[in-house]
């Protein structure tokens, strides 16, 4: 198979791509545009340790063909931070000693901005594990994380209150 | 994984064409298809990309009082929609029972109905499987089997069909809306699943290159919406597969039940509806011995295919509280674990 063109942006930056049908975003990421943060755990979308936001939204990006994917807006770890200064949610993990050997994190942080956006799970621990169970750690430093979410939440709602004022 | 043609028509015609070709597969969400890909249970010669297909991702009302749901919609974009969630609250249940929040935000509605057993021996592709591979045999026969089915199976396949999202579809009278080469046909989600018999790799209704364009459910659908649950245990709190599930929707008037609907996951091949349970229902009045009777009718042909006959006993269990629970109302807001039995329901011992 010949490779096909795509198009991805890419933490705002645009990428114009030729690949092989077969490649996964994760590995397009990984191994093409040396993104290594998106971390590859099981490769079957059971460990959401390759979680990322396609188009706003959270999926796991080893079930995702990248040529499937042309077109869209993708988000990773690497673009969370601005700059030197972490993202409430990235401070929010490394206060509560939401991980142990961290090489969930960077799923585990994708996915809890895919569910802050989401907006179902509000201030519930229980709702925000249940938005999370698709990020397996195995360490289980499940309880810093439901901590760092909840905190991670109120500092983006006082951000927004501070904005709207 | 082996190599593939990738193709993404623009148009249902260009797609139907492409994909009748042997060795084709429609390509939507993935997250089915691509794990079978990458296991080697699935290698089709032509991936026929049907994600940006026009007009497939609407929730529309009909006029008729029902609902069409394009057959390209997201799992999460469905659970979430309030007026969907509304009218069918058991269906929401049970997409929100099922996966993780980020396979729901690929996984689509036509992808849920055709996704494939997760028999541990249909995976395996040093194991025997006559679903994968027609007159190998089935190794799950003498494997490990206490997750396979106790209805309807048959010697050549005892898998069960994963489906959380079919249970109350098929409970609530869904029609499956598919495209072909000969036009446009409706085929009822009850119908649209096959039993093994000798023929277990013949899993669904659709003919090469046929296309699911979207599902409907009746106007009366609706008509259960406050009283109607789905229940479903895991062997985890969540993110897993259905030991068993059931979903109930019952209309109750001055203590009678005057409609009733009951269908049953992880027991069969197919989505279960239990008509013989819902005559049971159908008049009687709503308390917990109707129920217990309802549930002996819907497990009265169930049998054990290995080492799995507390399934039935555990469907009976569960045929009750889902219908004490649909009878207790439809809770204004989803629980946080959806149809977890660790949720509490009011008016349901916790050991029933």
């Amino acid at each position: 198979m010949t490779s096909l063109p795509i198009t991805l942006t890419i933490n705002g930056h645009r990428h114009e791509l030729e690949v092989d049908p077969r490649v996964t975003l994760l590995d397009l990421l990984r191994e093409r545009l040396d993104l290594t943060g998106t971390k590859k755990g099981c490769d079957r979308g059971q460990c959401g340790a390759c979680t990322v936001l396609v188009d706003g939204k959270r999926i796991n990006s080893c079930l995702a063909l990248a040529v499937s994917h042309d077109g869209a807006q993708v988000l990773t770890i690497e673009g969370v931070a601005h700059g030197e200064e972490l993202h409430p949610v990235q401070a929010a993990f490394i206060a509560h000693d939401g991980f142990q050997c961290g090489f969930c994190t960077p799923g585990q942080i994708m996915s809890t901005l895919g569910l802050i956006a989401e907006g179902q799970a509000g201030d519930d621990p229980e709702r925000i594990r249940e938005g999370l169970s698709g990020n397996i750690c195995r360490c289980a430093a499940y309880g810093g994380i439901v901590e760092a979410v909840l905190e991670a939440q109120q500092q983006l709602a006082k951000a927004d209150r501070r904005t709207a004022a | 994984m082996r190599d593939f043609d990738y193709i993404r028509p623009a148009t249902i015609p260009d797609a139907i064409a492409a994909a009748a070709e042997p060795g084709s597969a429609y390509l939507a969400g993935g997250t089915n298809l691509l794990d079978l890909m990458k296991g080697g249970i699935a290698s089709p010669e032509r991936i026929v990309d049907i994600s940006r297909l026009p007009e497939l991702n609407r929730i529309e009302r009909l006029d008729d009082g029902g609902v069409r749901i394009g057959a390209l919609v997201r799992n999460a974009d469905l659970a979430y929609d309030p007026e969907f969630a509304k009218s069918y609250p058991a269906v929401a249940e049970a997409l929100l029972s099922g996966a993780s929040a980020q396979l729901r935000n690929a996984a689509t509605v036509g992808g849920n109905l055709l996704q494939r057993t997760r028999c541990s021996y249909f995976y395996d592709t040093a194991s025997a499987c006559n679903r994968r591979e027609p007159g190998a045999g089935c190794d799950a026969l003498e494997g490990e089997n206490r997750l396979h089915a106790v209805l309807g199976w048959s010697d050549a396949c005892i898998a069960t069909h994963p489906s959380d999202f079919c249970v109350p579809l098929v409970a609530l009278d869904a029609v499956v809306e598919i495209e072909g080469k000969k036009g446009r046909r409706h085929v009822t989600l009850e119908e649209f699943h096959r039993l093994p018999g000798e023929t277990p790799q013949r899993e669904n209704a659709l003919e090469p290159g046929d296309l699911i364009v979207a599902v409907r459910l009746p106007a009366e659908a609706a008509s259960f919406s406050a009283n109607a649950r789905y229940l479903k245990v895991r062997e985890r709190t969540s993110y897993a597969f259905a030991v068993v599930s059931a979903a109930a929707a019952l209309v109750v008037d001055g203590g009678k039940i005057r409609a009733a609907r009951l269908a049953l996951g992880g027991v069969a091949a197919k989505p279960w509806r239990a008509r013989s349970a819902e005559a049971v229902l159908l008049g009687a009045d709503a308390n917990e011995a109707t129920f217990a009777s309802a549930a002996d009718a819907a497990l009265a042909d169930a049998s054990p295919s290995g080492d799995n006959a507390f399934k039935i006993e555990l469907a009976r269990r569960i045929v009750v509280r889902a219908l004490i629970s649909a009878l207790s109302g439809t809770p204004k807001r989803l629980p946080a674990l959806p149809a977890s039995p660790f949720s509490n329901i009011p008016g349901v011992r916790h050991d029933a």
